[in-house]
Order: C-alpha cells, then sequence, then structure tokens
C-alpha cells in the first residue's frame, strides 16, 4: 500500500511540475503576478511529494518488500540495516528517485527562502527548475518506476552487490547528486537570466552559493569517492580515470570555473556570456555524466544496469535541455551588455586564463573518455583509454594552473603588476627551490614529474600562505593590527586561503603516492615473512569466520620496522552468502608519511596465500587536501554576502574589513 | 563572425549527439569490423613467460607443441585495463563451458603489475605469455586495444575474433556455438 502511495506521489509530483514549469513563465511574461506566485508553492508541494515518494520507497526496503522488483534486485533480508537504507540508492531507479528529491529540495529552498529574488526572476528560475524535473519524473515513471512490482513475490532477494556494501555508499552518492543537482540550480538562474536578457552583479551574488554549494558536494563526493575506491577494490590506486570517474571531474572542473568567472561578473561587470556559457555546460556535463552511466555506451566498472532505451531516454532529454538552453544562449547572449574593459595582466585577465585552462582540462576527459566510442562508432576498432593517456595530456595543462593559482591573487583588478606580483611570491619561489632539495635528499630515483609537482605544491602553499598575510598586513603592522584584520578578512577571502592551501595539500600526496608508491606480490606461508623497503611482513595466521551475511578468511600479519612492531594489518577475503564472486577488503594503516596496505589474495592450495603488500606514501595527503577544498567552500558560503543577500554597494575586500 | 562563436557549442552539441545516437544504435556490432585476420594461421611469435620456468607461449604451441589438435582461445588483457577487470571472472567461465583452455597475452604491461592482478583476481589462464612492447598483439593479431579474445582452431588457424569484453550473453549465443562446431 505504502509502495503504491509512493508511485501515485511521483505522479503527482510530475503533474505539479508540469504547472510549475509553464504558469510561472507565461506570468513573468505578460506580467501576471498570481500566476508568476503559483511557482512557490508548486515548488514546495513538488518537494513533499516527492520526499513522501522516497520515504515510501525507503520503507520497502527496510521491511524488505521483495514484492517491488527493485528491492528484490538490491536487497537481502540479512543485510544490515544500513545497507538495506542505503541500497535504495545504489542502483539505477532508486538514484534517481534521490536526484529528483535532491532537484526538489533545491527548489523549495529556493521558493521558501529566496525572499530577496526579484518576483520574475525567482518565478522563471523556478519554472525553469521544473523543467528539468518534468523531464527527470518522465523518464523514471516510463522507462525506471522504482515501485513496479513482481508477481509472485521472491521469497529472497538477490543483495546489494558486495563491492557497495560500505559506509561509502551511505554518503558519496548523495554528495556527488547534491553536487550535480546543484548545477542545475545554477543552470535554471543562467537560462532565467537570458530569458531577461539580463545579467548584472546582483545575478552573479544569487548564482554563486548554489555554484559554491555544489562545487563543495562535488568535491566532498569525488573525495570520498576515491577514498572509498582506495579502500574497497583492494587495488591500492585512488583515481583510474574510469569513465563514471570522469563523468563526476568534468561537472567538477566546469563548477571551478564557473565559480571564478561569477566573481568577475559580480566583481566587474565583464565575462557575462561566458559565465552564462558555463553554467549551461556545467549542467550538461552532470546530464551526460548521468548518460554515460546509464546507457551502455561505455564499459565501466561502475555502470548501472544498462539498457539502450533508457540511454536513449536520456540523450534525448540532453539534446532537449542542451540543445534548448545551447538555442537560447546562441540566439540571446550576443545582445548582454558587456561592461568593464580590463588589461591582458589583471585579477580578471588570470581568470580568464585559469577559465581556459580549466576549460581546456574538461575537453581533454571528455575526449579521453569518449574516443573508445567515438572510434567504435566510426568503424575504427576499439581502444580502451587508460591512465597513460590522461598523464601525458592532462597533468601538463594542469601545470600552469597551478602555478597560475598563486599568482592571480597578487593581481589587482583591471590592471594587474606582475612584476609587483611576482615580488611578493618570493618566498613562494623559494619554497619550491625547498621542495625540490628536500625531495631530492629525500628519495632516490626521483622522476621529472615528482620534482615538478612537489616544486608546485610548494609554491600554490605558500603562495597562498603570503597572499594571506598580505592582507593582515603580516609582521608590517603591530601584532594587534594584524590579528583585528585577520579577524575581519570576509570569510569568502579565507575560503579561497583554504582552497588554494587545500590543492596545495594535495598535489603533495598525488605526487608522493604516483612517484614512489611500492609493491610487492608474493605467495606466504604461516610463518613466513616478506620485507618491503624497510618494513618487514610476517603472516601470523589465516583464520575462517562467518559474520551476518557473508564468510571470510581474515589474515592476521604482522609489520615490523627495525624489529619493533609498527602494526598489525588483518586483511580479509569474503564470500557472501548470495552467489558472487569473492571480494577482498583490505587492511590499511595510514600515517601523514605513508600509507601501508596489505591484501590477501588466493590459497595456492599448499598452504600459501598470495599477499599483496603496497606502501603508498603521503596518499593520505591527497584525501585531506580534498577536505580542506570542500572545507573552504563551507567557509566561502558562510560568507555574510550571501547570507544577508541583499546587493550591498560595499566592495568585499580588505578595505572594508578594515573598516569593520 | 562573432555571432558564430555564440552557435559554436550547439555545432559541437550535435556532433556528440549523431555520436551518441550511433553509439546507442543496438544493431552497432563490433563484429562488423572483421579482421583481416581471421581464416589465416597465426602469425609467428614467442611471448614470454611471466615468471622463469614456466612456459610462455609461442605460434608452434599450436601446431606441433602443447595445444596440437584443440581448439583455444587467447585473450589479450593487461592490469591497467578496466574493461578487463570486468571480463575477468568470464575466462573461467569460458574454459569451463566450452572445455577449452584460455591462453592470456598480457598486452603492454609490467611483470609485476601482472601478478597482482592475477594474485587478486585468480588465474584463468592455462598459460600466460607477456608482450611487454605490444607488438605481438598489434602486428601479430592486429588488435586495436584490450581486452581482445581471439579463437583458434586445431590447425592453428584464427577463427573469431572479440574485440571488448566478453559478456555472458556473447558467450553463450557465439562463442560456444563456434567452438562446438570448431571441435567436430
Amino acid at each position: 500500500m505504502i509502495t503504491e502511495l509512493g508511485h501515485y506521489a511521483l505522479v503527482l509530483a510530475l503533474i505539479l511540475s508540469l504547472a510549475q514549469a509553464v504558469i510561472p513563465l507565461v506570468g513573468a511574461q505578460r506580467n501576471l503576478r498570481p500566476w508568476m506566485a503559483l511557482a512557490q508553492p508548486a515548488a514546495v508541494g513538488q518537494f513533499f511529494f516527492l520526499g513522501f515518494s522516497f520515504l515510501a520507497l525507503i520503507h520497502a526496503y527496510v521491511v524488505s518488500d521483495f514484492s517491488v522488483a527493485a528491492v528484490y534486485e538490491n536487497s537481502h533480508s540479512a543485510q544490515p540495516l544500513i545497507y538495506k537504507i542505503a541500497g535504495a540508492w545504489g542502483n539505477h531507479e532508486g538514484s534517481l528517485l534521490l536526484w529528483v528529491v535532491i532537484l526538489a529540495l533545491f527548489g523549495a529552498l529556493v521558493a521558501l527562502f529566496g525572499d530577496n529574488l526579484p518576483l520574475r526572476l525567482k518565478s522563471r528560475v523556478l519554472a525553469v527548475q521544473a523543467m528539468v524535473a518534468v523531464g527527470f519524473l518522465l523518464f523514471m515513471l516510463l522507462t525506471s518506476n522504482p515501485f513496479a512490482r513482481l508477481d509472485p513475490a521472491p521469497l529472497e532477494g538477490r543483495q546489494l552487490n558486495p563491492l557497495l556494501q560500505d559506509p561509502g555508499l551511505a554518503f558519496h552518492p548523495p554528495m556527488l547528486y547534491l553536487g550535480y543537482v546543484g548545477l542545475s540550480m545554477s543552470f535554471s538562474f543562467a537560462i532565467a537570466a537570458l530569458i531577461e536578457g539580463k545579467v548584472d552583479a546582483a545575478w552573479a551574488r544569487w548564482v554563486r552559493p548554489w555554484t559554491l554549494l555544489s562545487w563543495t558536494a562535488l568535491t566532498c563526493g569525488i573525495v570520498l569517492g576515491s577514498r572509498w575506491a582506495y579502500y574497497e577494490l583492494g587495488w591500492g590506486g585512488w583515481w583510474y580515470w574510469d569513465p563514471v570517474e570522469n563523468a563526476s571531474f568534468m561537472p567538477w572542473l566546469m563548477a571551478t570555473a564557473l565559480l571564478h568567472s561569477a566573481i568577475v561578473v559580480e566583481k566587474r561587470d565583464s565575462l557575462k556570456a561566458w559565465t552564462i556559457l558555463l553554467a549551461i555546460l556545467g549542467f550538461a556535463f552532470s546530464m551526460l555524466g548521468t548518460f554515460l552511466v546509464r546507457s551502455g555506451v561505455i564499459t565501466s566498472v561502475h555502470a548501472f544496469a544498462q539498457d539502450p532505451a533508457r540511454g536513449l531516454f536520456i540523450l534525448a532529454l540532453l539534446v532537449i535541455a542542451i540543445g534548448g538552453s545551447l538555442s537560447l544562449f546562441a540566439w540571446r547572449a550576443p545582445i548582454l551588455r558587456q561592461g568593464g574593459f580590463f588589461a591582458p595582466i589583471s585579477r580578471e585577465g588570470a581568470l580568464v586564463l585559469n577559465n581556459l585552462l580549466l576549460a581546456v582540462l574538461a575537453a581533454t576527459v571528455l575526449f579521453g573518455t569518449l574516443a573508445p566510442l567515438i572510434l567504435s562508432v566510426m568503424n575504427l576498432g576499439t581502444i580502451s583509454v587508460g591512465p597513460p593517456y590522461f598523464q601525458t595530456v592532462f597533468v601538463p595543462i594542469a601545470m600552469p594552473l597551478v602555478l597560475l593559482t598563486a599568482i592571480g591573487p597578487f593581481l589587482g583588478w583591471k590592471r594587474g603588476d606582475l612584476p609587483g606580483a611576482l615580488q611578493r611570491l618570493t618566498a613562494a619561489g623559494i619554497a619550491a627551490v625547498v621542495a625540490i632539495a628536500v625531495t631530492w635528499y629525500l628519495a632516490d630515483g626521483t622522476s621529472f614529474m615528482a620534482f615538478a609537482g612537489m616544486a608546485l605544491a610548494g609554491w600554490l602553499l605558500v603562495g597562498t600562505l603570503s597572499e594571506w598575510a598580505a592582507r593582515v598586513k603580516l609582521g608590517r603592522t603591530s601584532a594587534g593590527n594584524s590579528w583585528s584584520r585577520a579577524v575581519n578578512l570576509p570569510r569568502a577571502a579565507y575560503g579561497m586561503t583554504l582552497a588554494h592551501a587545500g590543492l596545495a595539500l594535495a598535489i603533495i600526496g598525488m605526487t608522493g603516492s604516483i612517484a614512489w608508491k611500492q609493491e610487492k606480490v608474493v605467495v606466504l606461508h604461516i610463518g613466513e615473512a616478506v620485507e618491503v623497503g624497510d618494513i618487514s611482513y610476517r603472516l601470523d595466521d589465516v583464520r575462517d569466520l562467518t559474520v551476518d551475511n557473508y564468510m571470510a578468511e581474515r589474515a592476521t600479519i604482522t609489520a615490523l620496522e627495525d624489529g619493533q612492531v609498527l602494526t598489525v594489518l588483518k586483511p580479509e577475503r569474503r564470500q557472501y552468502l548470495v552467489p558472487s564472486p569473492p571480494t577482498t577488503e583490505s587492511a590499511i594503516h595510514s600515517s601523514l608519511a605513508k600509507d601501508i596496505y596489505a591484501v590477501i589474495g588466493e590459497p595456492d592450495g599448499k598452504g600459501g596465500w598470495t599477499v599483496r603488500i603496497y606502501h603508498e606514501p603521503l596518499v593520505l595527503w591527497i584525501w585531506l587536501g580534498g577536505g580542506l577544498m570542500a572545507l573552504g567552500g563551507i567557509v566561502s558560503l558562510s560568507d555574510r554576502r550571501y547570507r544577508v543577500g541583499a546587493p550591498s554597494k560595499v566592495m568585499a575586500g580588505s578595505k572594508a574589513a578594515v573598516k569593520a | 563572425m562573432r555571432r558564430l562563436l555564440f552557435v559554436l557549442p550547439l555545432i559541437v552539441l550535435a556532433a556528440l549527439t549523431a555520436i551518441f545516437v550511433l553509439g546507442l544504435n543496438p544493431n552497432r556490432d563490433p563484429h562488423e569490423i572483421d579482421s583481416p585476420l581471421i581464416g589465416k594461421p597465426v602469425a609467428s611469435f614467442t611471448a614470454p613467460a611471466l615468471a622463469d620456468g614456466q612456459p610462455g607461449i609461442a605460434d608452434s604451441d599450436f601446431l606441433t607443441g602443447a595445444y596440437k589438435g584443440q581448439v583455444v582461445a587467447i585473450n589479450f588483457f593487461a592490469s591497467w585495463c578496466v574493461p578487463c577487470r570486468a571480463e575477468h571472472p568470464l575466462l573461467k567461465k569460458l574454459s569451463a563451458e566450452a572445455g577449452i583452455p584460455v591462453l592470456g597475452l598480457a598486452w603492454k604491461d609490467k611483470k609485476e603489475a601482472l601478478q597482482g592482478f592475477l594474485g587478486e583476481l585468480g588465474n584463468p589462464y592455462d598459460r600466460v605469455g607477456t608482450d611487454e612492447n605490444g607488438r605481438i598483439g598489434i602486428v601479430g593479431f592486429g588488435i586495436t586495444g584490450v581486452p581482445e579474445t581471439f579463437i583458434i582452431d586445431k590447425q592453428g588457424i584464427i577463427r573469431d575474433r572479440i574485440p571488448g569484453p566478453l559478456s555472458d550473453d556473447l558467450i553463450e549465443t557465439q562463442l560456444l556455438p563456434l567452438i562446438k562446431d570448431l571441435q567436430k
């Protein structure tokens, strides 16, 4: 019964969104206030019905109602409760429902808290948002109904894919969807602005928090996903350039670009058409990711159950939404009034270069992801594009971007002073040289790329801190004065400092784990040991155990450094009760210097086990850095300007801060 | 001119859409691009073994050596290739259900990485040969990437080529009947 109600609520939400997509839009065009005002209650109602529908689905999972097809496919009565719940979105149908629930949540937030938006803009934004919802609700109801029933109902479910049975599933997909869907908000604002034919500083200020929110969520989602893949897949890597990873990375690159270009619109009333285009493309990449993951056009380890009919439907959605908005862009964007001119060397210039580099990076990732498909449909054979392509193409383009990240904030608006900026980056330059020296001293057999990575990280970290120090005049005025400056610095400035410093830390981690990774694979008998680097690993014991819904072989491996016990690792090999290939559960001992990572493989039948040991130097820094970037996003979101929202005449920045 | 710039994104989208529509076409069959090598004997090659003391793979194995008079499958794979991972469990299935040895040729991959890959996922191969610089794959078999699978008949002649990963469906509807036929 509850299941049917959930299904029914989905249909009601569709009808409401249809009304919300049309009526306010007409109202805004004809200047009919009541028609425009309809958007608000409709958006709230849509969220109510979708929220109900989502809870109904979770209910079906929690009570293990196997007469619901999706529950039968993805759940099992012996599964722990958390995976029953998370299983609701660990599959195609359920994840789509989560997607539209978040979409409706954002719509409702704009409706309820967007008091400072002009009614006309608000109703247009909500109407565009509802159009997106109509598309996805139709998709769900017509091709991927999460509430479809089975008759007769099976007695037991087929369980959630064992690889997904991890706390990561509870957080990683919702975070990513928050990011993807957040981009739909920027998209709706862009379309509404194109319809109005007006883009100004106030518009940029309304768009930025949504972009920031979605960027922060995407960052968290990607960091969590990378961490999850690292410990769950048991191959000791944190990024594989897999199509699905790329599908989340491309919108992230776009959101990063949008975040920066919106600053130019807000502060300098320039780069308008480009910013609008970025907002459209950011959401286009989100939809493209959805298409790639769910249509089966590309092979990936992460892919959902695939079905060409669904693929065609999403493709149609993508073409209508993105094709429509790009047409609107081609027609309306040229009339946007261009403001604020600037010299090539200036803050704006640096941000333009930043945007160009980010766009090129997104394009290289797109090309690498699609190349197998393009070659295949053009009958040129099949290929698989692996990490070598991305490492040779992506990294060299990313390097100048990192170099620039430290310089940009030192350049003034309109006309910047490059020699002056470089002079203030002396400390950063020294840090880069020191980083090279330290790397050379500590590690042998180091490649050029490792030196470059460490130098860039040192440059960016110290450059970012110097910029903060310059803002608070550290050492150039009294300590008390610096302190009050530091306290009064806008949160957005701290957001930038944290995010840029986080990037530097992440680069340290990436460089370290690529350049100095060690791995060894051996067959060990009980009592035997193997040396990796300075550490000796002894296989003490392998034991069978039975847990809720799987059986496992758990090994005990003692890691000894200089004869002292460093840690005891307990990797497992699991066989879940429902037939599926065995999975490995790695054991990891993390520290800032390096992770040691052990996996137990198949027994050789003669009393030995395949044991794999990885040393992943500095790998923890990747996620620390990523976390710091996300924290930067959160801090920036809490900036007073966005909370108060009303466009203020005072330019934010150090001048305003000192007055306070 | 400036106007054209604003239309450009639309053009890119149109091109991508065309590719996607072609990609979704259920009739798209990678087999349409038949390898010119089908129907020809296996070219001359020698692939060194993964570890000392184990046998490698050479063309002579099919004509006079260990696999003389047998139908075999050759699977090109690499530890860095993600679809190969997805395909991996199916190789055991192919070998068991068809009753043929599956030989692995590791394409452009390092020995340590391969040992890790096979240690972790299990080794479905009767023998593993290495093709570190990729010459055997490209020149000998005309592969365009990994994974690719070839079926070799009793006389050492290439009978089928599967570019891309295997699937249950492919094994059941295409490979098993073919192999049965070749085994007669």
